[in-house]
C-alpha cells in the first residue's frame, strides 16, 4: 500500500529574482510501515520535503509548493482542515523542543487540543507515549519538571512521546540525532523500529549509517534534487545508477 | 631632532590619561544613579520623618479619611487618598491591561512586515504624549462624554481618570510584552503548529505560558506607572477627597495631594511634613511594586 505519494514536487522560496529553488522533480512513493530515509548533504532540499507534507509551508513567509502530495490517495492541499491534517503526521525537529511546561503536560498537549479533559484518559496515555519512546522509567518520579530542564537526549525522546500522542500513522523526523548523543541514538533507533509496526516513517538523516540501520528505502537527495532511490542495501552495496550516489555515500563529499 | 624616546615602565602618556578620563566619567554615570536614589530617599525621609517623631498617629494615617491638613484641629488620615490612587490604579489596570496584551499579541503573533514596523512606531509615539496632555484630554472630552452618556452632573471621577490612566500606561506596556513574546523561541510556536494546534491554541497554550513571567512583569511596570502618575491624575479625578463606593464619585490621588498642596505649605510645619511622609508611602510602596517586577524579570532568565 502506498502511504505517501509525491508527484513532481517543487518548492521555491521568495519571489521574482530572489526565488530559490529549494526542491524540484521530486517523484517518490512511500509504502506503509516502512521506514524511509532521506540522506543528502546540507541544503539539498530534505526539509523542505518534509514541510511540504504537513503543509508548513503556510506559515513559512514566500515558501511555495507546487506539484501533487497526496496521503492515503486524498492531496494534502485538499484538507479543509490543515490541523486535522497535521494532527495524523507527527514531526520530530532536529533540536529537540521541549516545551516550557512540565513533561507530563507536554505529552499530554495534543489530547488537550483534541479535546480529551478526564485525567484518567490523559494519566494513561502520558505514560504509554513516555514509555515507547524509551523516557518512562527515567521521568516517572518527575512528571512535574519542566520539559525545557530535561537533558538533550530525554528532550529530543520526550518530543517524539509528543508526536506519539498525537497517535500519527506518519512519522517525520528531521535529523532528530543531530543534538543527541550516540547511546541515546541507539535507543532512539530502536524505538523507531517498533514503532515501525503502527505507522510510517520518513527519516531525514544527517547521518549516511544511520539510514543503512534503519531505513528499509532510500533516497538521496542532492542540491534540490532526488538523485536516487533504491533499497537501503543496493544503495550501500553498489548497486547504484548514479556515479554522485556512490560518492556521497562512500563519504568522498557531504 | 630628539630620538623618540623609549617606552619606560611607568610612562604616562595622552592615551593612558585618555582612559583613565573615560573611566572617571563612565564610574560617576554609573555610581551616580546609586546616589540618586539614597540621596531622594535620604532627603524625603528627613522632611517627613518629623512628622513621625511629632506624634505621628499611624493609626489615624492608615485608617482615617478625614485629611484635613488646614483645620484648626488638624488631622492626617490618608485612607481617602490611599482608596482614591487604588481605585484609579485598579481601574486603569482593567482598561490597560486587556488593550496592552491584546495588542501585544497582535503585534508579536499576526501582524507583518509593514503593519507590524507601522504600529510599533505608533505605540511608542503614544508612550511618548505627556501627562498632562492626557490629563487635558480627561478634563474636556472625557469630562463631557461621561456626563452626556452616563448623565451624571460631574464627569470628573473614577471612571474618567481610570481610563485616563489606563490608556496612558497601555503604550509602555505593550512594549514591554511585546519583547516578552518576542522572547519566546520560534521553535516553540513550530513545535505546536506541527501538532496540530491553532494559532489561537498555538499563542494561549504556548506562547503565553512561555512569556508569562515578562507579561507579568508588563502589567507591574504599569500598576507603578498608575500608581506614581500625578498630572493626569489630578486633572482627571475631580480632586475631591472621598472613598469612593462608585466609579462616578470624584476621588483624590496620594500623588495629586502632594502636588496640589505642597506649595501652599509653610517649609517645616505639620502640614508640610505630613505630605513628605505621603512621599515616603508612596516610594516604598512604588519601590516594593518594581522590586517584584524586577525578580519577576529575573525569574524569566533563570527559568
Amino acid at each position: 500500500m502506498v502511504k505517501l505519494s509525491v508527484r513532481d514536487l517543487r518548492i521555491t522560496y521568495g519571489e521574482g529574482p530572489s526565488e530559490k529553488v529549494a526542491l524540484s522533480g521530486v517523484n517518490l512513493d512511500i509504502h506503509e510501515h516502512e521506514i524511509f530515509g532521506i540522506i543528502g548533504p546540507a541544503n539539498s532540499g530534505k526539509t523542505s520535503f518534509l514541510r511540504a507534507i504537513n503543509r508548513m509551508d503556510e506559515f513559512t513567509l514566500g515558501m511555495d509548493v507546487r506539484g501533487s502530495v497526496k496521503l492515503d490517495g486524498t492531496e494534502v492541499r485538499d484538507w479543509a482542515n490543515v490541523y486535522a491534517l497535521r494532527r495524523r503526521i507527527g514531526v520530530v525537529f532536529p533540536l529537540p523542543v521541549g516545551l516550557p511546561m512540565s513533561v507530563y503536560d507536554n505529552v499530554a498537549l495534543s489530547p488537550r487540543l483534541r479535546g480529551v479533559r478526564k485525567r484518567s484518559v490523559l494519566d494513561e496515555k502520558v505514560e504509554q507515549c513516555l514509555t515507547r519512546a524509551a523516557l518512562w522509567d527515567e521521568v516517572k518520579d518527575r512528571l512535574g519538571t519542566l520539559g525545557s530542564l530535561l537533558s538533550g537526549g530525554q528532550q529530543q525522546r520526550l518530543t517524539i512521546a509528543r508526536a506519539l500522542s498525537q497517535e500519527p500513522d506518519l512519522l517525520l523526523l528531521d535529523e532528530f540525532s543531530i543534538a543527541v548523543d550516540p547511546v541515546t541514538t541507539m535507543r532512539i533507533e530502536d524505538v523507531l523500529v517498533d514503532l515501525k509496526q503502527d505507522m510510517t516513517i520518513v527519516l531525514v538523516t544527517n547521518l549516511v549509517q544511520q539510514a543503512r540501520r534503519l531505513a528499509d528505502r532510500t533516497a538521496f537527495f542532492l542540491m534540490g534534487e532526488c538523485v536516487e532511490i533504491a533499497e537501503t542495501e543496493e544503495l550501500f552495496t553498489g548497486e547504484v545508477k548514479d556515479p554522485r550516489t556512490r560518492d556521497y555515500v562512500d563519504g568522498r563529499f557531504g | 631632532m630628539a630620538a623618540p624616546s623609549p617606552a619606560r615602565p611607568g610612562a604616562r602618556d595622552l592615551a593612558w590619561a585618555g582612559d583613565k578620563l573615560a573611566q572617571g566619567v563612565i564610574f560617576l554615570g554609573g555610581i551616580s544613579g546609586i546616589l540618586l536614589v539614597i540621596g531622594i530617599f535620604v532627603f524625603v525621609s528627613r522632611e517627613g520623618l518629623g512628622f513621625v517623631s511629632n506624634g505621628l498617629d499611624l493609626r489615624e494615617f492608615l485608617t482615617s479619611p478625614a485629611w484635613r491638613p488646614t483645620s484648626n484641629h488638624p488631622t492626617f488620615g490618608a485612607l481617602a487618598l490611599m482608596a482614591g490612587t487604588a481605585s484609579v490604579t485598579g481601574l486603569a489596570m482593567l482598561v490597560s491591561v486587556p488593550l496592552s496584551l491584546g495588542a501585544a499579541i497582535f503585534i508579536g503573533e499576526f501582524a507583518k512586515g509593514r503593519t507590524r514596523e507601522l504600529l510599533k512606531v505608533l505605540i511608542e509615539m503614544l508612550a511618548a504624549i505627556p501627562s498632562v496632555v492626557w490629563g487635558f484630554i480627561g478634563l474636556t472630552m472625557m469630562n463631557e462624554l461621561i456626563i452626556d452618556v452616563f448623565n451624571v452632573p460631574v464627569g470628573l471621577n473614577v471612571l474618567n481618570a481610570g481610563i485616563i490612566l489606563g490608556l496612558m500606561a497601555a503604550p509602555i506596556m505593550t512594549t514591554i510584552a511585546e519583547d516578552a513574546l518576542k522572547a519566546v523561541p520560534d521553535g516553540y510556536r513550530q513545535a505546536a503548529e506541527a501538532m496540530g494546534a491553532t494559532r489561537w491554541q498555538v499563542i494561549w497554550r504556548v506562547v503565553i505560558p512561555a512569556a508569562k513571567n515578562g507579561l507579568v512583569a508588563a502589567v507591574l511596570l504599569g500598576v507603578g506607572r498608575g500608581f506614581g502618575e500625578t498630572m493626569a491624575v489630578l486633572m482627571a479625578s475631580g480632586h475631591s477627597i472621598n472613598i469612593p463606593t462608585s466609579p462616578f464619585d470624584s476621588v483624590r490621588a496620594l500623588t495629586a495631594t502632594i502636588a496640589a498642596e505642597l506649595g501652599e505649605t509653610a517649609v517645616g510645619s505639620e502640614h508640610y511634613q505630613a505630605l513628605f511622609f505621603l512621599g515616603i508611602f508612596l516610594f516604598v510602596v512604588t519601590f516594593a511594586i518594581n522590586l517584584t517586577a524586577d525578580l519577576v524579570v529575573r525569574g524569566i532568565k533563570n527559568g
